[in-house]
């Protein structure tokens, strides 16, 4: 009975932070963000050579061969920093890719993602609010896909694309490549400009059944509600660290502003709410790969949570700072549009919250 | 991560179960209900002979009270956060009996052994321990809520006794402790924290009357305490005269990690969700209504949270971790999910709620709305809710304390 991180996992969570803190302070955040592609490759092979790409990737195919907990707490760091960039996307497509590929299409893609030669990206979303598995509409007949994907992350600069789509046989994955032909991507403009989204349109485009179908598909987009609920609890952490040291700091009338109760109080809650949420997190990671009976119900439970408290971080801290807090100079906003991305992709609190509900049975 | 146990503790659990099996039986079990139920039911605790026969056993297997010493009756172990997991679960299933639950085992105990003289721990520890000896904690008084050590019933020495008037208040289980323990100010010259001495107070002393207080929830739980020349040994003192603030603190850190402190939000919570499922409102189950399941899913998952914030303290723990934040925000995290979880309950009972405790026609007997109104109890009784907060900011995110709660204290 150990509810913890190992000591390994301790040091990878210190490695990536230290990292981030000397590669990635929020002035380069900024500049990454404000680019064209919202992505830095030589920040990427910073992450690269950390392993941070590898670390769910079986050790068959290049990777760590790690478990979903592993890489949710590198997604904590990032969370932490605001890193641009496409982490998110590249390992929704290699955790696809390996509960769902072909041996040959294990053997392509996974070696590449986790050596950071390639960027790939989990398309699920359509138009109308789709984000499950079964209800998509874009179409893969005859080994060609055709339609629209919505709130593709970072789906403009993917080389390998996992795309939700209806196929024969129903539902399921199918794998495609951006210069494949038929493909139109393009950026659109998010509220967080740290991770990019895209609109995906295919037309003919040769497309490869990924045996894992449904089961799979479902699975990654479990995977991906994890990884955005770790995402957001290192957001929280790092949104109530400036917001304590800001009150420690500031003064009026007199005092510093952390002696008043009411600022006292108002972090005392924060910090009581984001307290109990990692352990949710952690448990729903863990399942993933130790107590499958569990895993999708508690991504959904994890998601809805944890973006529900970033949520009213990113509103408090906001707050709390006064008129600084309202800049764009100032950093605090990084944190309020990734809580913004959070809560919204992959299906909303009260959609996970009605599948939760549904797979209880009531 | 791993949360089964490894084959060592395994084998422990083995151990456990044999143990029960050949000193508890199922009738036995008839004879005392576990603690939590009881508590759930109000009363006065009652302890059956065998019940305190079995304790005594399980005391010298080392299974209760390992922080008590042998030659006072204890289990005298190191601690072992996960061996007392399993007990605590081995014991649950049999219904044998556990520690006793009060202030007597919980603070007066571990207090006692950290400063009480040798013919105080002989005298008190294992009479507590075997429940024999009933206590209630005399701290707060009429004026001196939060403000604790603002309190003002006085002590003063004569010859070889204390001469002690004043009055407390919210003293749980008063009306059948034989023994209190209590904070008096005997040096009033002294700053507030440092004029405070802990003296134990026999409840049939003359001068002494309790008067049960009724609470809003109709019954009466808590009592008042009035002390009117009240004379007690000079011995009955704990610790150094003066250094009682300092005394009643000792207890919190025997305070261990607060597994299960969810445990009273999951079965309320299971009841409400049974309840949504059997309850129709407007001719369909209430589950079917959006809104509830929204609002059952969303207590849930910090439910959850809550459980298994306890495995991670229990980790913490048995890793000798300094909890540090994760157990600060225990006491406010659990009780407003008690609260939560009560005020979804109302509302899926919908105008059933409107029926109080006892009445037949009430869902569960209306033990809903007594656990509905019992939830603002536990969210002031040992530290209000604000007070948590401002614990919170202070030692948790070391914020500046507050000005006027830090006056004269070192």
């Amino acid at each position: 009975m150990d509810f913890g991180l190992s000591q390994d996992q301790v040091l990878l969570k210190d490695t990536i932070r230290r990292f981030l803190d000397a590669e990635c302070p929020t002035s380069r955040v900024r500049s990454v963000m404000e680019g064209p592609t919202g992505h830095d490759p030589a920040l990427w092979q910073g992450l690269v050579s950390l392993g941070v790409t590898g670390l769910a990737v079986p050790a068959d195919f290049g990777g760590a061969g790690l478990e979903l907990l592993d890489l949710a707490l590198a997604a904590e760091e990032l969370g932490y920093n605001a890193t641009p960039g496409p982490f998110l996307a590249s390992a929704l497509a290699a955790i696809a890719i390996a509960e769902g590929g072909s041996e040959a299409q294990k053997k392509r893609w996974l070696p590449r993602l986790a050596d950071g030669t390639a960027l790939g990206t989990f398309a699920l979303g359509e138009a109308d609010g789709v984000w499950a598995p079964e209800d998509v509409v874009v179409e893969a007949k005859g080994g060609k896909l055709s339609g629209a994907k919505a709130l593709v992350p970072n789906g403009a600069i993917a080389d390998v694309i996992v795309v939700a789509a209806r196929g024969e046989k129903g539902p399921g994955l199918f794998l495609a490549e951006r210069a494949a032909s038929g493909v139109t991507a393009g950026d659109y403009n998010g509220v967080d400009m740290t991770r990019r989204l895209s609109h995906l349109k295919f037309e003919g485009t040769p497309a490869e059944a990924m045996p894992g179908g449904l089961a799979a598909a479902g699975r990654t987009r479990d995977a991906a509600l994890v990884l955005l609920a770790a995402d957001a609890y290192g957001g929280c952490r790092r949104m109530l660290d400036m917001t304590t040291r800001y009150a420690k700091q500031r003064e009026q009338f007199g005092q510093t502003i952390g002696a008043f109760q009411a600022v006292k109080h108002q972090l005392a809650n924060l910090a009581c709410e984001l307290e109990p949420s990692l352990s949710l997190w952690w448990y729903a990671a863990h399942a993933f790969d130790a107590i499958r009976d569990q895993s999708e119900r508690h991504a959904a439970l994890a998601k809805s949570h944890m973006t529900d408290v970033y949520d009213r971080f990113a509103r408090d801290t906001t707050e709390l700072h006064g008129g600084i807090g309202f800049t764009w100079e100032y950093d605090l906003h990084l944190w309020f549009r990734r809580a913004i991305y959070d809560r919204s992709l992959f299906g909303d609190a009260t959609f996970q919250r009605e599948r939760a509900a549904g797979l209880a049975g009531w | 991560m791993d949360l089964s146990f490894s084959a060592e503790y395994e084998k422990f659990r083995e151990q456990v179960r044999a143990f029960l099996a050949e000193n508890w039986s199922a009738e036995d079990a008839a004879v005392e209900p576990p603690a939590d139920e009881r508590n759930a039911l109000g009363g006065p605790i009652r302890v059956d002979p065998r019940a305190t026969e079995f304790r005594r056993k399980a005391c010298e297997r080392g299974y209760l009270y390992p922080h008590v010493p042998k030659r006072y009756g204890g289990g005298e172990k190191s601690p072992d956060p996960l061996a007392q997991t399993i007990i605590a679960d081995e014991f649950r299933k049999t219904k044998a009996p556990h520690e006793m639950i009060g202030q007597g085992p919980s603070m007066l105990v571990p207090t006692l052994i950290e400063h009480g003289t040798e013919e105080q721990k002989k005298q008190f520890v294992e009479g507590t321990i075997l429940g024999k000896i009933k206590w209630c904690q005399g701290y707060s008084e009429p004026g001196s809520g939060s403000d604790l050590a603002s309190l003002r019933t006085k002590g003063e020495r004569d010859g070889d006794d204390w001469v002690i008037n004043g009055q407390k208040i919210w003293t749980s289980d008063a009306q059948n402790a034989d023994w209190m323990f209590c904070l008096v100010r005997t040096e009033p010259d002294a700053p507030k924290h440092d004029g405070i001495s802990y003296i134990l107070i026999d409840m049939k002393t003359p001068g002494l009357t309790v008067r049960p207080l009724r609470q809003m929830t109709g019954t009466a739980d808590f009592n008042e305490v009035f002390l009117e020349n009240v004379r007690v040994p000079y011995t009955n003192l704990v610790g150094d005269r003066g250094k009682g603030w300092i005394v009643s603190r000792s207890t919190l850190k025997h305070e261990r990690a607060l597994i299960g402190s969810a445990s009273m939000s999951r079965r309320v919570f299971d009841g409400v969700a049974l309840l949504a499922q059997f309850t129709n409102v407007r001719g369909r189950p209430a589950i079917q209504d959006a809104v509830i399941r929204d609002r059952l899913v969303q207590l849930e998952a910090k439910l959850l949270a809550s459980e298994y914030h306890g495995y991670r303290q229990l980790t913490m723990s048995a890793r000798g971790e300094e909890p540090g934040m994760a157990a600060l925000v225990s006491k406010l995290s659990s009780t407003t999910l008690g609260y939560d979880v009560a005020k979804l309950a109302m509302d899926v009972m919908g105008d059933r709620g409107a029926l109080a405790p006892g009445e037949p026609e009430a869902p569960g007997m209306g033990m809903l709305v007594s656990a509905y109104m019992w939830s603002l109890g536990v969210l002031i009784a040992g530290g209000t809710a604000n007070i948590q907060r401002n614990i919170i900011a202070e030692r948790g995110l070391g914020l500046p304390r507050d000005a006027a709660a830090s006056a004269g204290r070192k």
